[in-house]
């Protein structure tokens, strides 16, 4: 592919500004983001693209989306309420396709969290697919492929 | 003061520290506890290694733990079951890694014996050294005993214990309740969800019999609901019930209309469910099937606990694995139907990942209340764990079992007085 420094630009600006958007808990803007009929995709699996017909730990459409968020900020749940922070770091961008105004792209996430006073650590691969918007984008996909997905993990109460 | 109050559980023997309506904290905390339950409850017991579907072809296989040993669940050419221990009888390396897969032979890493489907030693590399020495069919892999109830797969390092039926005894109606979830599909694996907390196993196993805690710490998955669906959750005042069914298991009913799931097929489908029903009447299926199918993929109004590593919980099995006195792994195995539409089965599996598993609305606020009841046990002066809700208020059930009310804590007390029978099963022959 050629090298289109104005689109990787764009592209890990938007991965960045949605990154801070999460670690700061701003939750609506994050909601903001995505196309209606976006997938939010946490698999389980390691090599799996058919993601509906496999078990994942997250599978959200718009709706659950919007739960989720609601469960997190609600104060009805006890394991969300004991989420203090998370930290985040975003890099290794690459445009891995583009087509008309879609652009599929990845990146590299290392998250560190802090729950009952120990500090847990998660990397992954992010893959998105991005829909041009003006000079921006909307989210159609983001896939977390979590180094130890296939392991077993502890509460995550925060979005990757 | 801590000194005291642990000198004293050391005193204290396991009649004192279990008794019919509560149970001292130090069967959560005490490492000496812990070491023989894997010795007279994990290496003596029946327990769960896996579903038949999770190895469906010759050569299949999966790793399952007992205890702290690694045993591997394996499909030999003959479509025959095994399961044996994950040790090389060479110099003990495990010959098998990963959750499942697919192999001819399980071959050792480290010096490359090989083993068969049923464990038989067949590989030797550079034989001639062992000349005289050894004879391949002295050296298979370690083999225990497994029995399989209604597809679900059982294993024991004990030879004597009595056959599986009789253990399961009066769980075996509600396992046969509970496979009418495939929908008219034979019930199959779909995938699982694994988490971890820094908690004892028993924490967990009391939960699935514990539905006093449904409404309070599952608030926000209520709150999830649409109307119709959180309704059917509000069960704590319902006609629902506990029943102790002997040898540690019990089940607990929560939603009696759910019992049994090809019941009163002719209500309305209920709202959460509409889409699938569309789907399967737009796949052609015939108006009897879609409600099958559509009451199957609710899964059962129950959770039956099955002492000690297992449990059919309504929709899916969840099974314990005791890592130390204060981790436990569980894994919340979602099921379908084998040959189901894939709707249906895509279905199960939303659901599933609604509740469970580290990011469902559900998992992570037990294990929250699981942590703190781990640390509770470390700390206080008031050293029990009560058991005596609706202790009061029993009566016969149906099949003449002690039955108390759906959030009593009868089926806990089964599951102890079960684990005092085994942990001092020894020392009573003796
Ligand atoms: S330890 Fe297995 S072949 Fe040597
Ligand atoms: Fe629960």
């Amino acid at each position: 592919m050629t090298p289109n420094p104005t689109l990787f630009n764009a592209v890990a600006e938007f991965i960045s500004y949605e990154a801070d958007l999460l670690d700061h808990k701003e939750y609506q803007d994050w909601l903001s983001l995505w196309s209606d009929d976006g997938l939010y995709i946490v698999p389980i699996d390691q090599n799996t693209t058919d993601y509906a017909s496999h078990l994942n730990f997250a599978y959200d459409d718009a709706e659950m989306r919007e739960l989720r968020v609601k469960r997190f900020m609600g104060g009805e749940s006890v394991s969300s309420n004991a989420m203090e922070r998370t930290i985040r770091s975003v890099s290794r961008f690459r445009i891995t396709a583009t087509e008309g105004d879609l652009v599929e792209a990845r990146c590299a996430m290392q998250l560190s969290e802090v729950r009952h006073d120990q500090t847990i650590h998660y990397s992954a691969d992010l893959e998105y697919r991005l829909k041009r918007q003006g000079d921006s984008f909307v989210l159609h996909q983001k896939v977390v492929r979590l180094l130890n997905s296939n392991a077993y993990l502890r509460t995550v109460a925060f979005v990757f | 003061m801590t000194e005291l109050i642990n000198s004293q559980a050391i005193e204290m023997s396991l009649e004192e520290r279990v008794k019919e309506d509560r149970v001292h904290k130090s069967l959560y905390s005490d490492p000496e506890i812990f070491e023989q339950e894997l010795d007279r409850i994990f290496n003596n017991t029946w327990v769960w290694v896996g579903h038949e579907s999770e190895v469906p072809e010759v050569g299949s296989y999966k790793t399952a733990t007992i205890g702290r040993q690694s045993v591997i669940l394996s499909r030999d050419r003959k479509k025959e079951l095994h399961v044996l221990v994950n040790r090389c009888k060479h110099r003990g390396a495990t010959v098998c890694e990963g959750k499942k897969g697919k192999t001819r032979a399980f071959t050792c890493p480290y010096h490359g014996w090989g083993y068969a489907l049923n464990g038989e030693l067949r590989a030797l590399p550079k034989p001639e050294e062992y000349e005289g020495v050894i004879d391949k069919k002295d050296y298979p892999l370690d083999k225990l005993r497994h029995e399989t109830y209604n597809g679900m797969v059982f294993a024991t390092f004990n030879d004597q214990i009595e056959s599986l039926e009789d253990f399961l005894g009066g769980a075996k109606k509600w396992i046969d309740l509970f496979m009418k979830q495939g929908g008219g599909y034979p019930v199959k694996v779909l995938g699982d969800h694994r988490f971890r907390f820094p908690g004892n196993w028993k924490i967990q196993l009391e939960n699935t019999t514990d539905a006093y805690h449904f409404p309070i710490i599952h608030k926000s998955f209520i709150s999830s609901l649409d109307d119709q669906t959180s309704d059917i959750f509000d069960f704590l005042d319902g006609a629902g019930y506990v029943e102790d069914l002997g040898n540690g298991h019990s089940v607990m009913v929560m939603i009696p209309e759910l019992v049994n799931l090809e019941d009163n097929l002719d209500e309305p489908i209920p709202e959460r469910f509409e889409q699938l029903a569309e789907a399967l009447r737009a796949e052609g299926h015939e108006e009897a099937e879609v409600r099958k199918l559509v009451r199957a993929a609710h899964g059962t109004g129950f959770n039956l606990n099955l002492y000690p590593n297992v449990a059919c919980s309504m929709a899916f099995f969840r099974v314990l694995n005791p890592v130390s006195v204060g981790e436990t792994e569980i894994h919340h195995v979602a099921i379908g139907g084998e040959g189901a539409p894939e709707a249906f089965n895509q279905k199960r599996m939303r659901l599933h990942e609604h509740f469970q598993g580290p990011m469902g609305f559900g998992t992570p606020d037990d294990a929250e209340a699981w942590e703190r009841v781990q640390k509770g046990a470390q700390s206080g002066t008031d050293g029990w764990i009560l058991l005596n809700r609706g202790q009061a208020n029993l009566h016969t059930s149906k099949d003449g079992n002690v039955a108390g009310a759906v959030c009593s804590e009868t089926g806990m007390r089964a599951a102890y007085q079960q684990w005092l029978r085994s942990m001092t099963a020894d020392s009573k022959e003796a």
